[in-house]
């Protein structure tokens, strides 16, 4: 049988697509395939390009491989470039002196970055930004440099600016419309997304044309723009747009798009009947489409074409969703409001908090027709849902876009979307599909993934994929797996109830009623936690010493080169000049590296395991106590000095703060807990970045719950004004015992009350109107805990098994050979790897 | 050429700490209910820190394993690979119990629990 000789020009992401569809396709036989790739790398994730620089490797970007290629019996030649086409003879030249024949051909050649005809653009230290190649390049000319401009403020100008900014160089961009992603949002977005932006250190410089690029006097070049100004950088990433590589069909005189690219049909079917078209390099109604999923669209289609089956191109939605360094974007359908006649439109815009949101809808404000969104892309997947499945909106449209008051989040759910509903367009994916692929077997996410693919395309998908496959596997009477770990198929809330109702004791008793296997340094630790918040038995007692983490199972917390710190309670920061002058002594004699900490205490650092029972000895018989700084426990209360000494103060801050630390201080949590204390409206503790913060108000204590700082910092909120001391310990107490019962394993109180359903009105009903029954339950166990609290390094000292196992090794009672100091500013450091390399000797301690 | 194979005596019985580690030059964990004993090198090849003995030991898919306390990499108890990174290793060696006295011998190279 004579096969289709078949050739592909362009081993990009469509291309790749378009050959793994027709490999999976039975036809695959009929066809004799070679694939032309001018780059070196076999087809790759270019959607992800730009994580090559937070450490993505090009094998975990690629797509493809040339073994993958061999398997399907299809010939890849990468590293050569199409130099013509022959329609006539049906021919391809390439640049190695080779002429291929076709009887089909498929364009595949994606699009090349343009850039601007300015004289000096290719100076060397002058890129793009579309190929591995390019980002190599841009990596090594970075190496030696300070600075890095980005011409072009669309999408993947900003994607390129936040690459420059992970190279650190001090990075701007240049944009020589009045705002950033002209194409895609309206002036108050670009405005917004400008100061978020400049926010991240990123300098834009909007309305600027660069008319040229010379060299540099201080760096080694210089952008010069219309207005006689000059930018002064060390390179220059051009990023002013993209246009389809078409030259090939243009020298061969195929039909060109008005704005360029090879005019295709619904059948992706060029205006020579043998060769197709299909990605970036296609203009389908004239129109050229920027992105991957109406490429993989077209591929499906192209191939239907070629085995005679009935399929069209009919557009696709340019909607995305993104986040540029760090800042959410979306922009959906007619944002503009300029595409369909007698828009409307709903706005809100939050300065505060840097929020713009934006819909456009009909004239009868019955459709949703555009969106768009800046700061907060939560709001996206509803809306698109409304916009994609032309679905009639609410009553009150505006709560689509409006801050979720607590407890009435505007979400769509899963079950009113039709299952026509498109979950995944880059995979063209519906919910449909994804209920298919459950009754048809699959068992959890990761399964829909495998079989539908969804979500692996740009990724933007994968959140309302998660929430549609739990919801739907809930509906079915399936089990969705939140298993702590292999041993464990249950929640830590689920653990936390067996162990509190059960009254399971260790670990053991617990393995052999509900787990399996031995256990893991996910469930032990989180075991042991849960243990010490019910029963607040001592934790290094023999039924828990296994369980520990690596810093609660030494008391003290684990330094990178294997010793320890030292951190005593300074309540409320406060301290005495003896108990000052007696620290200093320790750290003295012990030889220990001494700093203030951020939690308003003393830490001494560098102490071998060997010499924690000898410094502890020496602190306690001084009066400290252990300041818990190894557990997920109640660590600091911070305070202001507050009445006592401050002219503004209105009530005792310090005082309070010692008494809510000493209260409760050991009781171990989810995660750590953080409090502070502030005497006046003027805030200076801080307590609104704590999970617990007091700040004092002419008639009490206002009271305000789950801030954060850390890798997601959050504002906490107020829960309750004005209360007295005793209501306010009262109020504290049940919404820790609360939170201790129902977090997940290190969820800290900020991400917990924002995942607790109906949120912070519904803590209110539950902690100050009672409304589960629950208060003197939740009352009991503080009492518990407060009642049994101990010094654990008192314990562990007055416990001879216990310290057995504070030594190095059991053969010696030696020191570790293997640590090396350097003396720095008059204190000791750990040797860094070069001067451990140099063994620079050792500092006398 | 072959190591010298001679057991040397590192500790006690008592020095054993059921379910954790304790150090010598080498790491030993002891599981009491399975009667089993296992000893790796303490010195964990990714920060050259000799800490091995204090982290957390348990199983991935039924292979003993111990979670080094910095990091968290977690190495075979039985033949001494690091599971995220199998061509990194701990060395293994053979552990017993003579009476009360605990021993061990290098080098090994498979399996080093002694059920007991
Ligand atoms: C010592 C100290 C830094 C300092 O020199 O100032 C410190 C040191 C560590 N912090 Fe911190 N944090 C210290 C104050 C803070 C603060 C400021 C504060 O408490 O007011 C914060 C932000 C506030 C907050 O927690 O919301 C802070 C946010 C973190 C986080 C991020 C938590 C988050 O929710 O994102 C971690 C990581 C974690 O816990 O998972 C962390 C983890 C750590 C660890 C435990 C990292 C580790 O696992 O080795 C550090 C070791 C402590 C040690 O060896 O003793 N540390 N850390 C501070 C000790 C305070 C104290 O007296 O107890
Ligand atoms: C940094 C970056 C971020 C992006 N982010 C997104 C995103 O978030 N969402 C999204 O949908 N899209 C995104 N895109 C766009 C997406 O990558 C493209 O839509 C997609 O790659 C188009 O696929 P393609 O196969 O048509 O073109 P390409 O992937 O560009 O492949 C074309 C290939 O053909 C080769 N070629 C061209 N001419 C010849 C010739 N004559 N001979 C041999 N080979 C030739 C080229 O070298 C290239 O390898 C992004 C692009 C970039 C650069
Ligand atoms: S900020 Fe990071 S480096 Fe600094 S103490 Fe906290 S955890 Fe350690
Ligand atoms: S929408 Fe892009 S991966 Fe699903």
């Amino acid at each position: 049988m004579n096969k289709l000789n078949l050739v592909v020009i362009g081993n990009g992401m469509v291309g790749h697509h378009f050959l793994e569809q027709l490999a999976a396709s039975p036809n695959a036989h009929a066809f004799q395939v070679t694939v032309i790739g001018e780059e070196n790398y076999c087809a790759y994730d270019r959607v992800h390009l730009s994580e090559y620089f937070q450490g993505k490797s090009s094998d975990e970007l690629a797509l493809g491989s040339a073994k993958q290629y061999k398997d399907w019996g299809f010939k890849l030649h990468l590293g050569v470039k199409a130099t013509a086409i022959e329609p006539c003879s049906r021919k391809v030249q390439l640049d190695d002196g080779t002429e291929l024949s076709y009887d089909k051909l498929i364009l595949a050649t994606g699009s090349y970055p343009f850039v601007p005809p300015i004289e000096g653009s290719t100076l060397e230290h002058c890129f793009t930004y579309r190929t591995l190649t390019d980002l190599d390049a841009i990596c090594s000319s970075a190496k030696t440099a300070n600075t890095g401009v980005v011409i072009g403020g669309g999408l993947l100008g900003l994607e390129a600016a936040k690459a420059l900014c992970d190279l650190d160089l001090d990075t701007f961009v240049v944009e020589h419309s009045p705002r950033l992603m002209n194409a895609q949002i309206d002036q108050e977005g670009g405005e917004l997304l400008q100061e978020k932006i400049e926010a991240l250190g990123v300098q834009v410089l909007t309305q600027r044309a660069a008319l040229r690029v010379t060299e540099g006097l201080g760096a080694r070049l210089c952008v010069e723009f219309a207005d006689g100004k000059k930018l002064e950088t060390d390179l220059i990433v051009f990023s002013a747009g993209i246009r389809p590589r078409d030259e090939l069909p243009r020298a061969a005189g195929l039909l060109l798009g008005e704005r360029g690219g090879v005019a295709v049909d619904n059948h992706c079917q060029s205006s020579d009947p043998q060769i197709l078209a299909i990605g970036e390099a296609a203009a389908w109604n004239n129109c050229c489409f920027g992105l991957v999923a109406p490429g993989y669209q077209m591929a499906k289609v192209a191939l239907a074409n070629l085995i005679g089956e009935e399929l069209a191109f009919t557009g696709a939605d340019m909607s995305t969703k993104l986040k540029l360094l760090g800042v959410d974007v979306g922009a959906i359908g007619d944002t503009q409001g300029n595409q369909n006649v007698g828009t409307k439109i709903y706005r809100y815009l939050d300065q505060i908090s840097q929020h713009y949101r934006k819909m456009v809808v009909s004239a009868d404000g019955q459709r949703l027709l555009g969106a768009i969104l800046v700061g907060d892309n939560s709001y996206y997947d509803t809306l698109m849902q409304y916009y994609r499945n032309g679905l009639d909106l609410p009553v009150h449209p505006e709560s689509l876009i409006l801050p979720s008051q607590s407890g009435s989040s505007p979400l769509l759910g899963m079950a009113a979307l039709p299952d026509s509903a498109i979950i995944c367009s880059c995979h063209n994916v519906s919910k449909g599909d994804i209920v298919d692929c459950l009754q048809g077997g699959c068992a959890s996410v990761a399964e829909v993934i495998e079989l539908s693919r969804a979500s692996t395309g740009c990724g933007g998908c994968s959140s309302q994929l998660k929430s549609l496959v739990e919801q739907q596997m809930a509906a079915m009477g399936m089990a969705v797996s939140s298993a702590l770990c292999e041993h464990f198929a249950y929640t830590r809330q689920e653990l936390e109830h067996m162990i509190r109702t059960e009254n399971i004791l260790n670990f053991n008793q617990l393995l052999e009623r509900h787990g399996q296997g031995m256990g893991c340094d996910i469930c032990k630790p989180t075991a042991a936690n849960i243990f010490a918040s019910v029963q607040n038995d001592f934790v290094l007692s023999a039924d828990h010493l296994g369980l520990q983490d690596t810093n609660d199972a030494f008391l003290a917390n684990m330094q990178k080169d294997g010793t320890y710190s030292v951190m005593p309670r300074i309540a409320g920061g406060e301290i005495t000049p003896e108990m000052l002058i007696l620290l200093g002594k320790v750290a003295r004699d012990f030889g220990l590296y001494s700093k203030i900490t951020g939690g308003q205490r003393i830490d001494l650092f560098g102490a071998e395991l060997s010499q924690l029972p000898a410094i502890w000895q020496r602190l306690i018989e001084a009066g400290f106590e252990t300041g818990q700084a190894y557990g997920k426990s109640v660590r600091t209360v911070k305070s202001c000095v507050g009445s006592a000494w401050c002219r503004y103060g209105v009530q005792d801050s310090v005082r309070l703060a010692i008494d809510l630390e000493n209260r409760y201080k050991g009781i171990r949590a989810p995660h750590k807990l953080k409090f502070a204390v502030s005497g006046c409206t003027r805030e200076c503790a801080e307590a609104q970045s704590k999970d617990f913060g007091v700040i004092a108000t002419e008639k009490g204590w206002n009271l305000y719950v789950a801030g954060n700082g850390g890798m997601r910092p959050r504002h906490a909120d107020l829960f309750a004004k004005d209360l007295d001391t005793d209501s306010l310990i009262r109020t504290i107490d049940r919404i820790m015992i609360f939170y201790i019962r129902t977090a997940g394993r290190l969820e800290r109180t900020a991400r917990w009350l924002e995942s607790l359903e109906g949120g912070l009105e519904y803590l209110r009903k539950v902690i100050l109107h009672d409304s589960l029954g629950l208060n003197a339950d939740l009352d009991q166990q503080m009492a518990h805990l407060v009642a049994s609290y101990q010094c654990e390094w008192q314990t562990t000292l007055n416990n001879p098994e216990s310290l057995k196992r504070f030594r190095q090794t059991i053969n010696s009672v030696g020191d570790d050979p293997q640590l090396l100091y350097v003396s720095e500013r008059g204190q000791k450091r750990p040797a860094n790897a070069q001067e451990r390399a140099q063994q620079i000797p050792l500092v006398s301690v | 050429m072959t190591e010298q194979q001679t057991w040397i005596t590192v500790g006690q019985r008592s020095d054993l700490i059921d379910g954790a580690g304790v150090g010598a030059q080498v790491a030993l964990f002891y599981l009491k209910k399975h009667n089993q004993l296992f000893a790796v090198g303490n010195l964990c090849p990714f920060n050259d820190l000799n800490i091995i003995a204090r982290g957390i030991i348990g199983d991935i898919k039924g292979e003993p394993v111990v979670a080094s306390p910095l990091h968290k990499e977690h190495f075979s108890l039985l033949d001494g690979h690091c599971l995220e990174q199998p061509e990194v290793r701990l060395p293994v060696w053979q552990v017993r119990l003579e009476g009360n006295v605990l021993q061990v011998m290098r080098p090994a190279t498979q399996a080093t629990s002694t059920s007991f």
